[in-house]
């Protein structure tokens, strides 16, 4: 990273830990608002947090990755995750899954070469009667078929 | 619909439970609790396990460790409160009601065992190759337990590679089973802050920031971790085959040192009860595996108090008569290399308080491959320098680019007290039983100053019977050389000795007080560092501070296990075998005397130890790159 942009994640830092208090129960909030900006927390990001939270950047280390909405890489564009939980298995998550793997061409866990689109299940999306659901960042999808998810991957490449 | 009306429709397993409260809601007070069908009175607020430990009743426990915070995170020491829906971990459950309690029912029974067998399933390891085999904690609750088959698997590949990037601690996270007693040690005991916890539920895993190798982060290389592992997962870097390989060397002129702490803690790998001291049963073993010349750390402890308490007095000079701005005080200790690398982590900005003294076991290694071999008339070159150390750090201490002072490597290696009672048990000795012989020419002898380096404030109270006759011409006043401000184990200790009558050399001294302070585990050391940041302690002279809890007798090479208890047994162990020594000061020891006569002919922290005693830091800083 250069210089010019650690200051200037320093002082983004410095102003959310004056927003949020410097103990250690800021920590969330901060790291929250640090993705939403940045799409993802970087080492720097999370040692300057652990820095100005008085904290080792090993517990700020270990609270990023114990949440899967908050990344330590930088994530691709769109950030597709599909439901993996029971009911949206039972309505054909599997038949979702190939279809997603198909179009982008890219298998879960792994991101385009371009580094415009994620794929990676997640733990229940609480729309279990409206399943299969997906996110795709903030978005949710849902009663999915396969046609439809070709409609909407169609309607994100167009953008 | 009435309050009632409602709780009558939760399922009866779903209830809180609600026990009448027939005792005063007091802490001081005690209750009335019944564990196993005995009734027992035990004090409000304590926990189940400690009272049952109370009563001697067994409960079996795995995270829990007396030093550090209670976790509750390994579930084996459940027991079944009555009237409660689900097992209750018994560490993390204070008394606060008359409950009945059952540490055996056939429920807790079940619980434990399916606990231990799903740790099981999840531990690669086989036993019989595991350096912690018959010290295992996971092992002994397995036969405890009769763990006969693999209810749920048993890894057969290893799924970590293990990490040997540090030169002090290896970490094998396949032996790992998450109950985090390292990470507690690390960020609660130590404030250091190399591992914990990352990801979640099955991913979870025990690791550095970034999952670097533990050479790349910060790690003071002190080994508490280590001490209270309970399994085989983190152990210190073992070189006894290179050392077995110099001794089987007809060239190698294999010397080793060996410091106060170990010869104090060896006994506990052999049965014996802690603070058994086998000092010249040690001397006598060593003999008998091979080493060519056995030498006492304590020496250069000696020694080193001459360079330190002759630098402390020149700060105290410069401060006091030139009036020099620039003077450091107060001085720290460099005795410990964990305290060494804490410092220039996380306070670079006080290296130049650190005294530039090298550690005992560097200034030994130093002179072994100078005086000694030009004594001796031996080629260095040849000569294996191995320092038997209670410690962990040490192994990196000598493996520092700059320790090379003498042209060679000045120690090649350091052992700990674990891998030691290892070589011994290999060569078919039983240590407690030999004879007793003495150390080695030409460093044969060494004072009870010494060998108290090995406990916290030893180094402290070292320093000043010498530096206070040194001034005044008169021992310390302290009846029995015992300077008791400096002992004991409370985390930061603070006392002052009065300079009355001194020497006509050393008037700018008359009537100070010299101000000392101790501190041990890094913890307390931080508390220390934040007072003197924040301007607290300009009038302190002298800060002895020691990386391990309870200084040395605690060190990450130590024995498993430690607690308190242990650790002060050792200590006194330590304090006692002093009480009985001939020289009970640095500056009367004769080979001190000697050396200073024939080889550092310009004095303490003149020309030649400079070169060869003193050292330079290195300004780490605590990013991680």
């Amino acid at each position: 990273m250069l210089v010019s942009e650690i200051n200037t994640l320093t002082e983004e830092i410095s102003s959310l830990v004056e927003k949020y208090g410097a103990g250690r129960q800021s920590l969330l909030p901060i790291l929250q608002e640090i993705q939403i900006r940045y799409g993802h927390i970087s080492d720097v990001a999370q040692q300057e947090i652990a820095r100005l939270l008085d904290i080792h950047p090993v517990e700020v280390y270990g609270v990023t990755t114990f949440y899967s909405f908050l990344n330590t890489t930088k994530r691709a564009k769109y950030n597709i995750r599909l439901c993996k939980t029971i009911s949206c298995d039972l309505t054909n998550k599997d038949g979702i899954a190939r279809a997603l793997e198909r179009e982008l061409g890219i298998k879960f866990g792994e991101i385009s070469s371009d580094e415009k689109y994620s794929l990676a299940y997640v733990s229940c999306l609480g729309m279990c009667d409206q399943g299969p659901a997906m996110l795709i960042n903030n978005q949710v999808y849902s009663k999915l078929t396969p046609r439809k998810v070709v409609e909407i991957l169609d309607q994100i490449k167009g953008r | 619909m009435s309050d009632n009306a409602y709780k009558d429709r939760i399922p009866v397993s779903q209830q809180a439970l609600v026990i009448e409260n027939n005792e005063p809601e007091k802490i001081g007070g005690t209750i009335n609790i019944e564990i196993n069908g005995t009734p027992y009175k035990v004090p409000f607020g304590m926990t189940i396990l400690e009272s049952c430990k109370m009563h001697n009743i067994h409960i079996p426990t795995l995270c829990f460790h007396e030093d550090l915070c209670i976790a509750g995170v390994c579930r084996i020491c459940l027991v079944e409160v009555e009237g409660m829906r689900t097992l209750q971990a018994s560490c993390a459950y204070p008394i606060t009601q008359s409950i009945k309690i059952h540490t055996s029912s056939e429920k807790v029974r079940k619980a434990r065992r399916h606990i231990l067998d799903l740790m099981i399933s999840d531990h690669y390891g086989e036993c019989y190759s595991c350096n912690r085999n018959n010290n295992c904690e996971l092992q002994k609750l397995a036969k405890e337990y009769g763990v006969d088959f693999y209810r749920y698997g048993h890894v057969q590949e290893p799924f970590y590679e293990v990490d040997k990037s540090s030169y002090s601690v290896v970490r094998d996270m396949n032996k790992c089973i998450l109950c985090r007693r390292c990470v507690r040690t690390c960020i609660d005991l130590q404030e250091v802050g190399a591992l914990d916890a990352v990801n979640r539920g099955y991913d979870t895993k025990i690791t550095t920031f970034l999952d670097k190798p533990l050479a790349e982060v910060i790690c003071i290389n002190c080994g508490q971790c280590i001490n209270r592992c309970p399994t085989g997962a983190l152990r210190a870097n073992d070189p006894s085959d290179e050392i077995w390989e110099a001794i089987d060397n007809p060239q190698k002129h294999v010397v080793i040192q060996t410091a106060p702490s170990p010869r104090a803690a060896i006994g506990e790998e052999f049965g014996l009860p802690a603070g058994t001291s086998l000092t010249n049963e040690l001397n006598t073993a060593l003999k008998m595996i091979g080493f060519d010349k056995v030498f006492d750390t304590n020496f250069t402890a000696d020694l080193t108090i001459m360079e330190e308490g002759t630098e402390l007095l020149l700060r105290l000079k410069s401060a006091l008569v030139d009036k020099d701005p620039n003077v450091k005080l107060p001085q720290f200790t460099s005795c410990s290399p964990g305290w060494v690398k804490y410092i220039e982590h996380f306070y670079p900005e006080y290296l130049d308080h650190l005294s530039t003294a090298k550690s005992p076991q560097q200034m030994f290694g130093a002179v072994i491959k100078t005086f000694y071999a030009q004594e001796e008339n031996i080629d260095p070159a040849n000569i294996v320098s191995v320092a038997l150390m209670p410690c962990s750090a040490k192994k990196f201490e000598c493996n520092r680019p700059e320790m090379d002072s003498s042209g060679f490597k000045d120690v090649d290696y350091g052992l700990t007290t674990r891998e030691l009672a290892q070589m011994i048990k290999e060569a078919g000795i039983y240590l407690p039983e030999l004879s007793k012989s003495k150390f080695d020419e030409p460093f044969g002898e060494a004072s009870g100053a010494g060998l108290i380096f090995g406990a916290t404030g030893g180094v402290m109270e070292a320093a000043l019977r010498t530096a206070y006759e040194l001034v005044t011409g008169r021992p310390v006043p302290f009846e029995n050389l015992e300077v008791l401000p400096c002992r004991g184990m409370e985390g930061v200790r603070q006392a002052s000795v009065h300079l009355e009558n001194v020497k006509p050399e050393w008037s700018f001294l008359e009537g100070v007080d010299l101000n000392f302070m101790i501190a041990h585990g890094t913890a307390n050391a931080e508390k220390v560092m934040e007072a003197l940041r924040r301007g607290e302690l300009n009038d302190i002279h002298f800060i002895e501070v020691m990386a391990c809890p309870g200084g040395c007798i605690g060190g990450g090479g130590q024995p498993i296990p430690t607690s308190l208890e242990i650790r002060k047994k050792r200590a006194e162990a330590i304090y006692k075998e002093d009480e009985g020594l001939p020289i009970r000061k640095s500056h009367e020891n004769p080979h001190v005397q000697y050396i200073y006569e024939k080889f550092l002919t310009d004095g303490p922290c003149g020309h030649l130890s400079h070169k060869l005693l003193h050292t330079g830091y290195v300004k780490r800083g605590s990013y991680i790159a």
